[in-house]
């Protein structure tokens, strides 16, 4: 039968189960809406392009699932990219569509022209510029398989205007083979053996679980394997809710801002176990330091992993999944508890702790996630901007749950927070999903409110509010000898110190969340005392509306354990006091 | 294996996709990661389909890995050979104009026929020189020509084959 481009992308996204498409329409991606209009597809009308990835994205995250987003050309193509590159660093995978200017004015300074996958092309896994109406259908196939096999990743699909409009003969190709690309899933059984003998060997081992667990859904297999041989288990940030926080052998996040008790046992460990983790600077601290005495086992789907930072001594590559169920039948029961002892008095040593100081009545950031931890059993959805209330969601709010904590690790992308909960909660309507942001993180993105608003959301964004961009500020703090050099959010940011620091409990805070919540008709909530948190957060959870909970902190409260940049694992630095 | 620089030279081999952008996803991936390239020759095949790309590249072991690796991670990259422990054979073809009135050309044309170079142009104060070869051959002529005075030259990049039955190709 002959169809346009335009319903050649419909039906092809209908095949792959596409539910959800979030975008904007314009200029040249007009024919493609016009066609969605008819289409079972929900589409989110989001308030920018970079919403939109962020939705694709976090709906991505929770679950499993490609993410599908669209915008128009030029302006509309190159907003996405922020979210692509963010996708793509944390291996999310999303197939973003794109109109182009009509074919022949490709090149010509068309209005609304940019070289969209030229801009795309070093943020993408892969991305494809159809000048052909017959291979639409097939570079749709593809652009779904590329995007979710192997290590997965955004992949990117422009269509200029007039091969929308286009007529072919469509035919629906139902097996699809690129001849270039064969991810490797099994992993090689000599490998899987040297590894399993390294584990039978070692006394005192860690397993250092990444991202790639949680997408290669291999959570059962690694708390299989850790049960097995009795090895505890730190995860990345990534990771968080890989194995539920309460098994007994879960010790805690690593890296820059991790646990004493989890960074030292990665540098007294005699074997590391690596799944699915790519040794980020984050996590290592200098390279030279990291980890001295350990052999590496390193399972990854990606070749070009192994090795990049670090030397291992056995790499297995291949789907961590099938890698560890072989490799769980290759070892025998074993026992670490002198070893896991040991670093159990390292945590009691340094547990994460706070002090809520008495004659301070600022609220504590880590008490209003502690609470919310509580309240919600660590089973809700949580999301994150970037800086200093990513750090304490990921220590105070361990998930029960793998794809329960999404957050933007590689990129580190401020504004993620709030659009990724926004896709979460359209996958998930009966969950609970709570977005921990900074008033810095939230004000990139907050434009969604409306997007949250028209299409029935739920979400609950608790803005930890220092009128500061916190993280820049504690490094000021830290490593510029307090010149607050544009990071105060609030009053005239440019130049604060130590001495004219303005008095938090006489300032104007800009924006008022409150008002804002109100003036798109969402609760808003400010807490500024501890007894304020618990009635606030119960409300938010029961709340039919989107909820923005305004917590005012201390601008000089810090993310502890640290780690400074460029420093080993070792150089931790506790606490300040 | 060729030392310049102080860093191991390589050359490899890629075969791609004949397809839009695939040059251009090849050269972004060495600027990305900071790769350095010597030279990069692209050219068809015997398979219209697809695209022979060889690429001269200097690094450590580790770089060459990574530069490997990152290209095979490519979706257009169908495969990839370093020639670096493969006896092989290396061409690159220069065009060099070198100035020269009559009184030049006698010792010109010596030089031209050691190297088993060729004049492909003439003029009253200039001359075009065609060579072919690998690159120790081309830059020792370059050498001789200098004091002649070289006012252009251009130069394809390298293309590798491997000697012997060992092909690339699907």
């Amino acid at each position: 039968m002959e169809k346009t481009g335009a319903e050649i992308l419909v039906e092809c996204l209908e095949r792959e189960g596409v539910d959800l498409l979030f975008g904007i329409p314009g200029g040249v991606n007009l024919p493609f809406f016009d066609k969605l209009y008819d289409s079972k597809i929900r589409v989110i009308l989001t308030r920018h392009e970079q919403g939109a990835t962020h939705m694709a994205d976090g709906y991505a995250r929770a679950t499993g699932k490609v993410g599908v987003c669209t915008a128009t050309s030029g302006p509309g193509a190159t907003n996405l990219i922020t979210g692509l590159a963010t996708a793509h660093m944390d291996s999310i995978p999303i197939v973003a569509i794109t109109g182009r200017v009509r074919s022949d004015s490709i090149g010509s300074d068309a209005f609304q022209e940019a070289d969209a996958t030229g801009c795309t092309r070093p943020v993408t896994k892969h991305n494809y510029l159809v000048k052909d109406v017959k291979i639409l259908a097939q570079v749709v196939r593809e652009a779904f398989h590329v995007a979710r096999s192997g290590r997965p990743g955004p992949v990117h699909i422009d269509v200029p205007v007039d091969i929308q409009r286009a007529k072919t003969e469509f035919v629906y190709p139902e097996k699809i083979h690129i001849r270039s690309y064969s991810p490797t899933i099994k992993g090689h059984p000599l490998q899987i053996k040297k590894a399993a003998e390294l584990i039978r060997e070692s006394e005192r081992p860690l397993l250092y679980v990444g991202g790639g667990t949680i997408l290669s859904g291999a959570s059962p297999e690694v708390r299989k394997l850790a049960e097995k041989a009795n090895i505890p288990v730190a995860t990345t940030l990534m990771a968080n809710g890989a194995l539920p926080y309460d098994h007994p052998l879960y010790l805690g996040p690593l890296g820059m801002h991790g646990k004493y008790a989890t960074n030292t046992a990665m540098q007294k460990c005699d074997l590391m176990i690596s799944c699915g983790a790519r040794f980020d600077d984050r996590v290592t601290g200098k390279l030279s330091a990291f980890s001295p005495n350990s052999k590496k086992i390193h399972f990854d789907i990606d070749p070009a992993n192994i090795g990049k930072s670090v030397r291992v001594d056995v790499p297995v590559v291949g789907d961590l999944k099938t890698v560890l169920k072989e490799l769980v039948e290759e070892i025998p029961s074993q026992n670490h508890e002198k070893w896991i002892r040991q670093i159990q008095e390292w945590e009691q040593q340094h547990p994460f702790s706070y002090k809520q100081n008495e004659k301070d009545d600022f609220v504590k950031p880590q008490y209003v996630i502690q609470e919310l931890h509580r309240i919600t059993k660590g089973e809700a959805i949580v999301t994150t901007g970037v800086g200093q209330h990513q750090m304490w969601a990921m220590q105070w709010y361990p998930c029960r749950f793998p794809r329960h904590f999404l957050t933007s690790g590689g990129l580190g992308t401020m504004g993620y927070g709030f659009p990724s909960a926004i896709g979460a909660k359209l996958a998930f309507p009966d969950k609970q999903v709570v977005c921990i942001d900074g008033d810095g993180s939230f004000q990139m993105t907050m434009s969604e409110m409306a997007t949250a608003i028209h299409e029935k959301v739920k979400v609950i964004v608790i803005v930890i509010n220092n009128y500061y961009l916190g993280m820049v500020r504690q490094w000021q703090e830290l490593f510029y000898q307090q010149r607050f050099s544009a990071s105060c959010l609030t009053v005239e940011g440019g130049r604060r110190s130590k001495e004219n620091e303005p008095d938090p409990r006489k300032l104007k805070y800009i924006p008022d969340f409150v008002k804002f919540a109100d003036a798109y008709g969402a609760l808003g909530m400010r807490i500024t005392r501890k007894e304020e948190v618990v009635p606030a957060l119960e409300k938010a959870l029961e709340s039919k509306s989107p909820v923005i909970l305004d917590v005012i902190i201390h601008p000089e409260e810090k993310v502890f354990p640290m780690v400074p940049a460029g420093a080993g694992l070792d150089d931790l630095i506790v606490d300040m006091a | 294996m060729k030392e310049k620089m102080g860093e191991p030279r390589h050359t490899i081999s890629i075969l791609v996709e004949n397809k839009f952008g695939v040059l251009a996803r090849v050269a972004s991936l060495f600027s990305a990661r900071g790769f350095n390239i010597d030279s990069l020759a692209v050219g068809e095949t015997e398979d219209p389909t697809v695209s022979r790309m060889t690429i001269v590249v200097k690094g450590d072991e580790r770089v060459l890995e990574q530069v490997e690796k990152q290209l095979n991670k490519l979706i257009d990259v169908i495969k990839l050979c370093d020639y670096v422990e493969t006896p092989h054979l290396e061409r690159d073809l220069a065009l060099i104009k070198v100035k020269a009135d009559k009184n030049d050309r006698s010792e010109l044309l010596q030089i031209v026929d050691i190297f088993r170079a060729k004049i492909v142009d003439v003029s009253d104060n200039s001359v075009i020189i065609e060579v072919t070869g690998d690159e120790d051959k081309i830059e020792a002529l370059i050498r001789m020509l200098a004091s002649f005075g070289i006012q252009e030259m251009s130069r394809t990049g390298i293309v590798a084959m491997a000697r012997g039955g060992k092909t690339l190709t699907l």
